[in-house]
């Protein structure tokens, strides 16, 4: 098989998680937007890691350790990614990610808080809203 | 038959070899596998991408990440196409599905899945996919990945390898894992839990589900 055909899906595969990461609003689409990334980044290091067993003469096999390390990573990835996303969704009521703009520079420091607060759910996420901002 | 069939197969990689770098225009039945496996893998990731049904990009997700099982298995490496069915599709996949549920997605289209700078991303997208694939295509245009004689990634090739080369960041993943346990059941529960009834239920409850839902990642991982 010709290496440029894995070659070329992963980039395909990887530009496609990129328009994904960048133009999806729900946290959560974009963390599977991440998933498709390193999925690309995986079939790049199994295809070179078939072609390298047969031209090199002693390895390692480190494409194919490397790609099940990055799937253990994304797993962990997953895990806390959606910890936070839901952590964001219990105090702010929402997991958009253009909507959660409290640390953009050049923002008027009263008015996302008073969007946040319009937001948020009202008697015990209040506490909290404050920890979390701090 | 097996030595015939060996035969066989060190015959075409004499013929390979011989032929110097075999041309596009003649693909191999793996090749063609190969390329309809990735169609459907890259449609389903460009729907996934796209869709304005958020539990339906999850659900294209399966079939590209399932695809790309089925490319690992083209590529001989079974042990890594059965590990992504077990953590991807099976663990990771419903991780998605469990958030997109607790964060109250709406079912059917949501007007609002695009960002505005839609348009941006796909122009920045565009380009990095013209400017990669042109220098893989010109790097690798002649790099053949000979898949005849004995596959190169059987269970027992990469758990030898992994245990005798990789058995130090093996271990160092391990602790990796416990540290995401627990940072996921310390970012799950709520920080002030006791001060009222309703709060706690919902602390005990999200809880529970942090903690079940990393103890599955764990056990998807191992």
């Amino acid at each position: 098989m010709h290496l440029a055909y894995p070659a070329v899906l992963a980039a395909l595969l990887f530009c496609t998680g990129l328009y994904g990461v960048l133009a999806r609003r729900n946290a959560i689409l974009v963390l599977m937007s991440v998933e498709l990334m390193l999925n690309a980044v995986n079939l790049n290091l199994v295809a070179f890691d078939a072609w390298l067993s047969r031209v090199a003469e002693d390895t390692l096999h480190s494409g194919q350790a490397l790609a099940l390390f990055t799937i253990a990573i994304a797993a962990a990835e997953i895990g806390i990614g959606l910890a936070i996303v839901l952590a964001v969704y219990r105090n702010r009521g929402t997991s958009d990610i253009d909507r959660l703009r409290d640390t953009a520079e050049g923002h008027d420091p009263d008015d996302p808080d008073s969007d946040a607060t319009g937001r948020a759910l009202p008697a015990p996420a209040a506490g909290e809203k404050a920890e979390a901002t701090a | 038959m097996s030595t015939a069939a060996t035969a066989g197969a060190l015959a075409a990689g004499t013929v390979h070899r011989a032929a110097g770098s075999p041309g596009f225009l003649s693909p191999t039945g793996v090749e063609i596998a190969f390329l309809l496996v990735g169609l459907v893998t890259l449609g389903a990731a460009v729907v996934t991408v796209t869709t304005r049904q958020l539990v339906h990009a999850a659900l294209w997700l399966v079939v590209a990440l399932g695809g790309l099982a089925v490319e690992y298995l083209l590529l001989t490496a079974e042990f890594i196409a059965w590990v992504q069915v077990l953590i991807y599709v099976g663990s990771v996949v419903v991780l998605l599905l469990f958030g997109l549920m607790l964060t109250r997605a709406p079912i059917g289209r949501s007007p609002d899945a695009d960002s505005g700078n839609r348009w941006v991303a796909l122009a920045v997208a565009v380009a990095a996919a013209a400017a990669l694939v042109w220098v893989v295509v010109d790097a690798f245009r002649t790099t053949w990945i000979d898949l005849d004689g004995a596959p190169s990634g059987t269970t027992e090739v990469t758990g030898a390898g992994l245990f005798q080369h990789w058995v130090l960041p093996f271990e160092a993943l391990s602790v990796l894992l416990l540290a995401a346990l627990v940072g996921a059941i310390v970012l799950s529960r709520k920080a002030k839990a006791g001060s009222e009834p309703g709060a706690k239920d919902a602390a005990a409850s999200g809880t529970a589900t942090g903690a079940s839902r990393t103890r599955r990642d764990q056990e998807g991982t191992r």
